[in-house]
């Protein structure tokens, strides 16, 4: 376990250098910077501006400077929101995706899986082929088409929930739906196919000749091993959460990480754009090494 | 689909719908608080670096300059109460109020804006405004760090009158006074808190309202502030400037009742805004000209006049204000807006009907060396959106019908276009816009003198460029316009930039907000608008 710790840990600094050198050398490739605007600066300023931040060094000695900074865990002062630095931006911004994301990934496992397990328990009957066909339009329907007809049927027609912004639990509704959706969809086709085969092997029969119940079968015997695929998806449905976050907070005007990294991107605020990149690496990283051990708890013949 | 929502529907507790709100509202359901659409996030609340409309707009709230405007626009004593101007133009005499104080109750004196405007051109603020300044005395060699900051022309006579001395008499100079980058700065707080003095904890400021509360990409509120000299008539007690920067979602948000007020109107949703909301829609002429600007500096356009006056001609304005941007937006055929004491300039073929300047584009156009055999290819450049596109197709179809121009379409995100645009290597036709500063047309007008930066047509004409100087410093109103005048009459017969529509301002306003005047600037004090309350009205 320890061992699998270290090495994990020494396997994660070359991805995270690798991701930062990409995502550096990316912004900065992209024509225009942070202080291009339709009024144009006389040249002096944008020479001022360019030394206060630094951006009148070579590329690679402003990439050295930025790790310099980041090992001290200062990621820099935003360019776009002057008032702010990307700390405090980040710190702001996270607590809101967090919680968006978090609960939407419940939803999305609650939802996944329940529908996949009523639809691989009525297997081919009219119930499945329904569930299964709204499930796989759950996954080809992008989030931008969702989340503007959830607002326009819930919020502007209905006026059930707000249209955007932040408030109370009413706001979260319809991005955390948004957001889930895809994830519902795709977790229900993989809990229908491994609760299929779990429902048709061996020991079930056994159990079934046993004269246990459905029930009792179900939950006491199947649900196990009919979720490990589940579990080792979780991993990619973070990051898919996490990218679809980008859409969905732009759409809501939900003010968290992904909203902050679109507008980033517009504004050409490389510390911004970075310094969600390193953390979000980060966070990725760790979290698919935490599938890693729940897959151990779940199956004890998974050596690590 | 359907039942994937269904299920959905049951994981979450929804509240039933509540009927009440589906019928058009007569009251704001949150009371005496005004809800703004703000547009994109503002960069910075400071005043003296801030730049762009969304936070103008809520330092407008917060601060307050030596002038103010009426909602009419027209200009009334702000913190000076009055002033006196000298006959050379030059220098004006402040008195202050006695009774202006900061948030925290400090009084506001002489001593802040000398202490204000010397930050403002500070070479270490950084400020990206601060060329609006220079018409004070030294301002521009302070700004460029060759003169100590206690040259620059503005003094404290005592505490309450201020001196502000000009390097040479500029007619819009107490309209200046009420651009953020005239509005006094608390020095104790800037000093100690530098890049963060703008936070709720911590500014101070001297307008209407102070700011209270502050969430990057969410919203931005601010609240009456009781020490300001005018509190009396402050009729709303808060203020929430939402950033949104997407129309389309300003306009459900203002459907879901969530917005009394927007800045802006998504122009292809114009036409059920006018079929269901008419009422609530307000559009207004603005001091700015949507335009395409020509590269002079290359062919195909590089001393062609001729031939841009035929691309000019052979666009049907009308189709374009009337069929396409459909808003209330209006032909323009000079590039100064209709603004204060100025007469715009239009071309001599402005007053003819469309068949004859056509008829005349297609001989200049001829007479340039194009035609049938050998038509002109030309590239139009546009930063990406909808409406610029469409509008774009269209001109092309216009020029193709006409000419027989081929024209194609090139579209970039607005970082690269701007980049682009200001590079003048690759392109030849661009589309771009510009909104006054200040209600002048001077600041149109500079934008084509050879050394601006900003010219991003490479306009080059001495006459023109010695106009505008006699302009700048000319001190009778009149003699000045008519230099700007001619200036403008010349730039038109060499047709750098091809004015096609002036801008207007557009808001969805909610019923229950009350005391709304457009103005050319759009400029909106908060602090002039009231909300009707049941309690109101019954009263």
């Amino acid at each position: 376990m320890l061992r699998f710790t270290v090495k994990r840990f020494f396997g994660a600094i070359p991805t995270l250098l690798v991701l930062m050198v990409l995502a550096f050398t990316l912004i900065r490739v992209a024509p225009g910077g942070p202080f291009d605007s339709e009024k144009q600066l006389s040249a002096e300023i944008q020479e001022r501006l360019n030394a206060a931040y630094h951006l009148d060094e070579p590329l690679w000695q402003q990439f050295i400077r930025y790790l310099g900074n980041l090992l001290q865990g200062d990621f820099g002062p935003s360019f776009a929101y002057a008032d702010y630095t990307v700390s405090e931006l980040i710190a702001t911004g996270f607590p809101v995706s967090l919680k968006l994301g978090s609960l939407a990934m419940l939803l999305a496992i609650i939802a996944g899986v329940a529908i996949g397990t009523m639809a691989a328990l009525k297997q081919n009957t009219r119930t499945d082929y329904v569930v299964m066909t709204a499930a796989m339009t759950g996954v080809s329907v992008p989030t931008f088409v969702i989340a503007p007809l959830l607002v326009l049927v819930f919020a502007v027609t209905l006026q059930w929930f707000p249209a955007g912004g932040l408030g109370d639990w009413r706001n979260l509704v319809l991005p955390v739906i948004a957001l889930a959706l895809p994830q519902i969809a795709y977790i229900a086709r993989l809990t229908r196919g491994s609760m299929i085969e779990v429902l048709r092997s061996d020991y079930i029969r056994t159990a079934r000749a046993q004269g246990l119940t459905q029930i009792e079968i179900l939950f006491h015997h199947a649900l196990k091993p009919a979720i490990l695929p589940v579990v080792s998806y979780l991993g990619p449905a973070t990051a898919a959460i996490i990218t679809g976050s980008v859409v969905v907070e732009q759409i809501f005007g939900v003010p968290g990480l992904g909203r902050f990294f679109v507008q980033g991107a517009l504004n050409r605020d490389y510390t911004l754009v970075m310094g969600i990149v390193v953390f979000y690496g980060v966070l990725i990283i760790c979290f698919n090494f935490f599938v890693d051990i729940a897959y151990r708890w779940l199956d004890p013949r998974v050596k690590l | 689909m359907l039942l994937v929502l269904s299920t959905l529907a049951a994981c979450s507790p929804a509240e039933p719908p509540r009927p009440e709100t589906l019928a058009p509202q007569k009251f704001s359901p949150e009371g005496n608080v005004l809800r703004k659409s703000n547009g994109a996030e503002p960069q910075t609340l400071d005043p003296h670096k801030a730049e762009g409309v969304p936070a103008a707009n809520i330092l407008r709230d917060i601060y307050e300059g030596l002038t103010i405007e009426a909602p009419n626009g027209d200009l009334l004593p702000g913190v000076a109460e009055s002033w006196t101007i000298d006959e050379s133009g030059t220098e004006y005499t402040f008195q202050l109020r006695t009774n202006a104080k900061w948030s925290n109750g400090e009084p506001l004196t002489a001593a802040d804006f000398v202490y204000s405007f010397r930050r403002a051109l500070n070479p270490a603020t950084l400020s990206r405004y601060a060329n609006i300044l220079y018409p004070i005395k030294n301002a521009a060699a302070v700004n460029r760090g060759e003169l100590g900051l206690d040259s620059l022309g503005v003094k404290a006579l005592s505490p309450h009158q201020l001196k502000i001395n000009l390097e040479a008499s500029t007619p819009y100079f107490l309209s200046l006074l009420n651009h953020a980058m005239a509005y006094p700065v608390h020095q104790a707080t800037a000093e100690q808190h530098r890049d963060q003095f703008t936070r709720p904890n911590n500014n101070v400021s001297n307008g209407a309202y102070k700011i209270s509360d502050w969430l990057v990409q969410s919203h931005i509120s601010v609240e009456r502030n009781t020490r300001y000299w005018d509190n009396h008539d402050t009729r709303i007690d808060k203020v929430v400037y939402l950033a949104i920067e997407n129309p389309d979602a300003v306009l459900k948000r203002y459907r879901a009742n969530e917005l009394d007020m927007t800045q802006e109107v998504p122009s292809r949703q114009l036409g059920w805004i006018m079929q269901n909301i008419p009422d609530e829609y307000v559009v207004s002429p603005y001091l700015g000209a949507y335009y395409y600007g020509i590269n002079t500096l290359r062919a195909p356009f590089k001393a062609k006049p001729q031939l841009r006056l035929a691309l000019a001609m052979s666009i049907d304005r009308q189709i374009l204000t009337q069929k396409l941007t459909g808003g209330g937006e209006l032909a323009a055929y000079s590039f100064v807006p209709p603004v204060t004491g100025y007469e715009p300039q239009t071309p001599y073929w402005a007053n003819w009907s469309q068949e004859e300047r056509n008829a005349e584009a297609r001989r200049l156009y001829a007479a340039s060396g194009y035609g049938p055999e050998s038509p002109l290819e030309v590239e139009v450049l546009y930063n990406t959106s909808q409406g610029h596109k469409q509008l774009a197709i269209a001109v092309a179809s216009m020029w193709k019908q006409n000419l027989g121009v081929r024209t194609t379409l090139r579209n970039q995100e607005w970082k690269v276009y701007l980049q682009t645009r200001a590079n003048k290597t690759e392109t030849e036709i661009y589309r771009s816009g510009w909104i006054g500063d200040y209600n002048d047309a001077y600041g149109f007008l500079q934008l084509l003198i050879s050394t601006n930066p900003q010219n991003d047509s490479g306009y080059a004409n001495t006459e023109f460029d010695h106009l505008l100087e006699r302009a700048a410093k000319e001190i009778d109103m009149s003699q000045r316009a008519i230099y700007m005048q001619q200036a403008e009459a010349l730039m038109l017969q060499d047709m750098p930039v091809i004015p096609i529509y002036y801008y207007v301002s557009k808001h969805l306003i909610k019923p229950w907000v009350k005391g709304f005047t457009p103005n050319i600037m759009d400029h909106v004090y908060s602090k002039d608008l009231w909300i009707d309350t049941p309690a109101a009205d019954a009263g």
